[in-house]
């Protein structure tokens, strides 16, 4: 595939490399002249120096037939912006962002931007887990399907410790997929499951409910 | 009208002081606070410190309830994104937007924001000052 770049920092310079090596063929967009310098030192004629929000920049490097663009640099409007000209300008199939906000997630999908992967969020994801605070973990978001994967821990104080899961038709908009209790392990949930406090439950949720599943499960 | 303005520079500012003294509601945002010392004497308006792409920055500037959002600051693109939280979050009516970039503000034209480039339209006034 062509994929091209657009900023040539510690992402976009460890991206190009896994990449080329996957023998795809790379081309980096990067404004810096030192890091241009340092790129094609290492890995050979595949930088443009340049700025990549720019129309221009993206006509020069042949954007037309690029089979995907990811824009890293590490301000999340140059992203956009590079990102939605290569779609409306170059109808590039496939544009990823970077993102640092994580609210900006919303407004890239809206607008067409194909994937966003926020630092922010991957950060927090793999320590929320870890945090007594935070009794709700986004583990895996199923693109296209507004679906996400998350685990909940059961607070001592929910409602729904020592019920049954068939009680509960109210899960908002969500499927229990695992069990993982304190002292039974893991298992396939039924009606009859009966759910106790500290047990950890994989769900397979609508996006946008992860709020009330948390509310009744946290017992908050 | 309720207007929010992101941007205190020179041309945020004044802007500011023209749409209060037509007696609108104007609030201006910018991400340093030192900058609304341009605000012109008299101005009635409210001033926050917050940064105009964040959802949270906005709300407190009252957004939601704002008839426009200007988008006024010396990046481009931070406009663009701006711009188009206002418009697509938060459904503001009317969204106007500053952008340099010709290339860039005619696409963003197309992509239905209110944009005016300050590069074209300085570029015809001294044109026609020019004369001949």
């Amino acid at each position: 595939m062509y994929i091209i770049i657009a900023g040539g920092g510690e992402v976009g310079y460890y991206l190009a490399r896994m990449l080329l090596s996957e023998k795809h063929e790379i081309l980096v967009i990067e404004k810096d002249r030192k890091r241009c310098d340092l790129i094609s030192e290492d890995m050979g004629d595949i930088v443009v120096r340049g700025d990549a929000c720019e129309a221009r920049t993206l006509e020069e490097v042949g954007t037309g037939r690029a089979d995907m663009l990811i824009a890293v640099t590490s301000d999340d409007e140059d992203n956009l912006v590079t990102c939605q000209v290569a779609k409306h300008k170059f109808h590039v199939r496939h544009t990823v962002a970077r993102i640092k906000n994580p609210r900006h997630k919303k407004l890239f999908d809206k607008l067409g931007i194909d994937a966003t992967v926020c630092s922010t969020e991957l950060i927090l994801a793999h320590i929320e887990q870890d945090l007594p605070s935070h009794p709700l973990v986004p583990l895996l978001k199923l693109r296209g399907r507004g679906l996400d994967i998350v685990e909940v821990k059961v607070a001592p104080d929910s409602k729904m410790v020592g019920r049954k899961l068939g009680d509960f038709r109210q899960l908002p908009n969500s499927l229990v997929c695992l069990v993982i209790g304190r002292q039974k392990g893991p298992q396939i949930p039924t009606k009859d499951t009966v759910l106790e406090a500290e047990d950890e439950i994989v769900c397979v949720t609508e996006a946008g409910s992860e709020e009330k599943l948390r509310a009744i499960l946290s017992g908050l | 009208m309720n207007v929010v303005i992101m941007g205190c520079g020179r041309v945020g500012a004044r802007l500011a002081g023209i749409l209060h003294s037509e007696g609108h509601k104007v609030t201006v945002l910018d991400i340093d606070s030192y900058s609304f010392r341009r605000l012109p004497a008299g101005f009635g308006g409210q001033a926050f410190v917050g940064n105009g792409t964040d959802e949270e920055a906005l709300t407190r500037a009252g957004i939601q309830t704002a008839d426009v959002f200007v988008a006024t600051t010396q990046g481009d693109n931070r406009n663009v994104l701006a711009a188009q939280i206002a418009k697509h979050i938060f459904n503001v009516p009317r969204v106007v937007c500053r952008i340099y970039d010709p290339i860039r503000q005619e696409m963003y034209q197309e992509l239905g924001i209110q944009t005016t480039s300050p590069t074209k339209t300085g570029a015809q006034a001294l044109r026609e000052a020019i004369g001949g």
